[in-house]
């Protein structure tokens, strides 16, 4: 018997995970993937948002602004890479000056620190490269850009640490009120718990159904997103919005905490959460929007376009209360964009939910919240050398683009949540990440990945399960 | 730690640069190579075809790798196998890593750049639709196969007719994997004419001219990409499609210089090659720095790297030996029409020398033309016949000191087709 | 008439092999292109370059190639044939893997020392 269950181990359980660690708790989490990070949390702006945009009221501004504030020092515990570079909204026409003075407006209410409306010249001397056009921007010096799925994986890893059960490629399939607890039944077999969370993200709708009652419609919609070379990652150095609209935020510019330039989302309706396909049509639509804003793009340095999908329902405000037909569930769903940026004061709202629906939070006294990771090449000469005297492994620079050595992919295989895919590997350590986009170190993170793991080459998978990477050994004819 | 000439990488540039170095009198040499064995890309070409220029035979990959590594062997050059060089400084500092020396800083007194190039990746040129596993890129999917054993897939669609693309066509099909087609979105193909008539046509692979991939289908493992014709604009034309069932996509759509070490030291680039700009000694802007191989422009035969890795490694030696940087008198070399680069891209004409070779691609398929070097007055310094251009086959032509001499201003090289 | 383009030099001449005619080479730029054409019909040849497997040594596989062109009929015999082999390690480049393979002088060589 758990005393709380988490359905979905995206940025949301995991910071659930998190919070929820500190105390006396059985706490289960259940994922459907392989592993954590792996919907919208992997493909997305990856901006924590100052909190000027959702409508001063809703629980989307409070908890956004509140997220906004505790990100820094919860990155800095975690090892996860943040940087607050503030973010400009831009205006074109007279129009939108006057949208960006509501917003101003509406970001005081909700509490946002630092906003100011800035005249063309100003914004051109802080931003050199943004489009002449640009008529005034609002400036939010507290906008910061941030690793998701770095913030993800951290807090999951901790959470394990502490005692959280973590179960992979568990898909919950239906949930049983058992009076004094629910039954969930998976694809791993049956789990009880006193209490149910429902963070499952993209599919949250479906977990509700499974309760007998739709609460809510989904509306996915998709966003394309190109990732340039890191020699563009300076281009601009603040988070570039458009002026929103009803469709989202809109087409952004923005550097990376990896030193990238990304531009994008459009947004695109879409059946369901899977559909992660880019288009023609939509990447042109990116680079044309993006390009109003800042003309020097430079689309030749692009590595890697992929798209994500916004977890929308037919509400507007996130829906953050209990299931209407099943108490001992708490609906954590339509944690749309700022989700992100809202996720640790999600957690804490959350948890004080649970609390009220009799969960009861008696803190550890020996809970650990903090995380360490050696990043090889953020090191000093002096660090640098005393690692590899240490481990020799650290000497061994794998990804050449990302100068990612052995050592760290060694030390992300034997973490908290063993990777089990290439793509694993990236999201913790970086190796891939780059311009050749792991054509060079691909085979060889493979190699250390079946040999640390001692499993065959041939099972070794690219990210989810199924996406095999080899499909069989040559000179196979005459073998026994 | 100081080395009179420090050489980065040891592919067949690197260790042509070394040996002509050595051979040269420089007897201070260290060649700094991220691998963990010496020869470069040449490791898992094991095709043949390689030497018929250099050594006057048909050598596989391999061979005409561990010849020059044998002959590297006889001489006195120092090897750092496994290093990964992070950085170069304009005052030659370089600085590496590896598991056995740690973090280390070698002072050079003239540095060799050889770090070859990388594959163009699916992110480059944006082809739509899911991200599946089973998109590689030739190179890779090549050291799968010839290294270390691997088949990538079964029923395989190829995008873009280099040379690699082609040669992995023959390759994948002698393994026993379907090669459905090979797709070019050029007019002309990429590869030489050998690859295609022995690795397409001795297989009956279609090579699908002005053709391109225009959405790659599959949630976990290819399932599928649909190819369609493309206009003069490279603009796929609706109602053009075809549709293939595959579980692999190999990517053989060009090649990048790896200039990132380059760029940090402040080296000038040229962005026709994505390499230096250097002289006709292989020396960059940055005086004492050269450079040779696939990090200075593209080659599609190992043979002329290794002649132009041996001009650097002995220009490097006479650097050493007390050598100058170019700073008087320069003639510039432009590019006329049809010319895609020329390397060099500058002559330092206050240097001693007979002649200078430059080498150049052209940009589109030629029949019989001429090549015309004129100079700013427009007076033609030499011109020179070919049947023949291809954008696919490097060409080079020799420019005497006497022509050079009279030339006033920058000079131009372009094609000029003769009219049928 | 068989239809074939010559590789003899960079220029890939379209040439027409008329083999009720003696192998008469007809498109053709020059005498070298006569030759292959005539040739690339009556016998064609290839050099086979692939690996086999290699127990004991740095690599899983040896690259290896034929020591000269083999009849082009018999490339896909000669593969079934090195399915077959492996060698163990060390292996010198040059060092014969099976000699006079399917009853021609041809020998499988290795392309590396490993």
């Amino acid at each position: 018997m758990f005393d709380v269950a988490i359905i979905g181990c995206g940025v949301i359980g995991a910071s659930l995970a998190y919070t929820l660690s500190q105390y006396r708790l059985r706490v289960l989490v259940l994922e459907k993937e392989n592993d954590v990070a792996m919907g919208t949390t992997k493909a997305n702006s990856a901006i924590v948002h100052a909190g000027y945009d959702p409508a001063h009221g809703t629980l989307m501004a409070q908890l956004n602004v509140r997220g906004s504030e505790m990100m820094e020092a919860l990155c800095q515990r975690l090892s996860v890479k943040y940087a607050r570079i503030g973010s400009f909204v831009l205006a074109f026409d007279e129009a939108q000056r006057a949208q960006l003075e509501r917003m101003l407006e509406n970001g005081r209410r909700n509490g946002v620190p630092g906003l100011e409306l800035l005249d063309s010249e100003t914004a051109h001397r802080m931003e050199p490269d943004l489009a002449d056009e640009v008529c005034a921007a609002l400036y939010a010096p507290s906008a910061a850009v941030i690793d998701p799925w770095g913030l993800c994986i951290a807090e999951a890893e901790v959470a394990v640490r502490n005692g959280v059960t973590l179960a992979l490629r568990t898909a919950v399939t239906g949930l049983t009120d058992a009076g004094d607890h629910v039954r969930l039944h998976t694809t791993a077999g049956d789990y009880d718990s006193r209490l149910v969370v429902n963070c499952a993200g993209g599919w949250g709708h479906e977990i509700c159904a499974m309760t007998g009652q739709d609460e809510w419609q989904a509306y996915p919609s998709r966003g394309e997103y190109y990732l340039l070379d890191k020699s563009s990652g300076d281009l601009v150095s603040h988070v570039i919005f458009q002026c929103p609209t009803a469709a989202g935020k809109g087409i952004l510019v923005a550097p990376t905490v990896h030193g990238n330039l990304i531009v994008g989302p459009n947004a695109v309706d879409v059946d369901d959460p899977l559909c992660r396909e880019t288009t023609q049509a939509g990447l042109e639509q990116v680079a044309a929007i993006g390009r109003k804003s800042v003309p020097g793009i430079d689309l030749r340095q692009s590595i890697r376009n992929f798209a994500g999908v916004r977890a929308n329902t037919s509400e507007d405000d996130f829906i953050i209360r209990p299931a209407a037909a099943l108490p001992r569930l708490l609906h954590v769903a339509g944690i749309k964009s700022p989700g992100l940026s809202a996720a640790p004061a999600i957690a804490v709202y959350a948890t004080q939910l649970l609390a009220d629906m009799g969960l009861p939070l008696e803190k550890k006294p020996d809970w650990d919240g903090t995380r360490t990771q050696i990043c090889f090449k953020e090191l000093s000469e002096a660090e640098k050398t005393a690692l590899v005297a240490r481990d020799p492994r650290y000497g061994r620079v794998i990804c050449r683009c990302e100068t990612i050595t052995e050592g760290e992919i060694v030390a992300a295989i034997h973490s908290p949540i063993p990777p089990c895919s290439v793509d694993g590997i990236k999201r913790r350590a970086g190796a891939g990440m780059g311009r050749c986009q792991g054509g060079f170190c691909g085979p060889r993170v493979l190699d250390i990945l079946a040999r640390e793991r001692g499993v065959s080459p041939l099972t070794i998978g690219q990210d989810g399960d199924g996406t095999y990477i080899l499909a069989g050994r040559t000179k196979e004819g005459a073998q026994a | 730690m100081r080395y009179e000439l420090v050489i980065i990488g040891g592919g067949p540039a690197g260790l042509s640069a070394a040996y002509a170095a050595w051979g040269a009198g420089c007897r201070s040499i260290c060649i700094v190579e991220r691998d963990h064995a010496l020869g470069g890309i040449l490791g898992q070409c094991i095709h043949n075809g390689f030497g018929l220029h250099y050594f006057k035979e048909e050598l596989t990959g391999p061979e005409y790798a561990e010849r020059f590594i044998e002959l590297v062997g006889q001489t006195g050059v120092a090897i750092k196998l496994d290093a990964m060089v992070l950085e170069i400084t304009p005052d030659k500092r370089v600085h590496l890593v590896s598991s056995a020396g740690g973090y280390e800083v070698l002072e050079a007194g003239a540095i060799v750049l050889a770090m070859g190039c990388r594959e163009r990746t699916r992110g480059a040129i944006g082809i739509p639709g899911t991200r599946p596993a089973g998109v590689f890129t030739a190179g890779t999917a090549q050291r799968y196969l010839n290294i270390e054993g691997y088949m990538v897939g079964k029923r395989v669609i190829i995008l873009g007719s280099g040379d690699i693309g082609l040669i992995m066509a023959r390759r994948m099909t002698l393994e026993g994997a379907r090669v459905l087609a090979c797709v070019e979105v050029m007019p002309y193909s990429g590869g030489l004419t050998r690859n295609i008539v022995q690795c397409l046509h001795d297989f009956d692979i279609p090579l699908y001219l002005s053709h391109t991939i225009t959405n790659i289908e599959g949630r976990d493992r290819v399932q599928g990409v649909t190819v369609a014709k493309v206009d003069a604009d490279r603009r796929p034309i609706p109602g053009t499609e075809m549709h293939f069932d595959c579980d692999t996509v190999l990517l053989s759509v060009g090649l990048i210089p790896e200039n990132e070490l380059s760029r940090g030291a402040g080296i000038r680039m040229d962005p026709r090659t994505n390499g230096p700009i250097v002289y006709q000694d292989m020396q960059t802007s940055l005086g004492g720095v050269f450079a040779c191989g696939n990090v200075l422009h593209v080659h599609d035969l190992v043979d002329f790297v290794t002649a132009e890795a041996a001009r650097a490694g002995q220009a490097a030696a006479a650097y050493v030996k007390g050598g100058r940087a170019p700073s008087g008198r320069t003639l510039a070399i432009e590019n006329g029409a049809l010319v895609g680069y020329t390397v060099p891209q500058r002559i330092d004409m206050d240097a001693a020398f007979d002649a200078v070779d430059v080498f150049f691609r052209v940009r589109a398929v030629c029949g019989a033309s001429r090549i015309v070097v004129r100079d700013a007055a427009g007076a033609m310094i030499a011109s020179f016949g070919r049947a023949h251009l291809a954008p696919g086959e490097m060409e080079t032509i020799k420019l005497p000191r006497v022509s050079l001499d009279k030339a006033q201003g920058a000079l131009t090289v372009s094609i000029e087709e003769e009219t049928k | 008439m068989t239809n074939i383009i010559c590789i003899t030099c960079p220029k890939g001449c379209h040439l027409s092999v008329d083999e009720q005619n003696d192998c008469a080479v007809t498109s053709n730029a020059c005498p070298r292109g006569a030759e292959y054409g005539r040739n690339e019909v009556l016998h064609p040849v290839r050099v086979v370059t692939s690996t086999v497997r290699l127990e004991g040594g740095a690599l899983p596989r040896l690259p290896v190639k034929t020591d000269r062109p083999l009849p082009k009929e018999k490339v896909f015999d000669c593969m079934r044939l090195l399915d077959g082999l492996t060698v163990t390690a060390p292996v010198k480049t040059g060092q014969v893997i099976a000699a006079h393979i399917l009853g021609t002088d041809v020998d499988i060589v290795a392309t590396r020392s490993l």
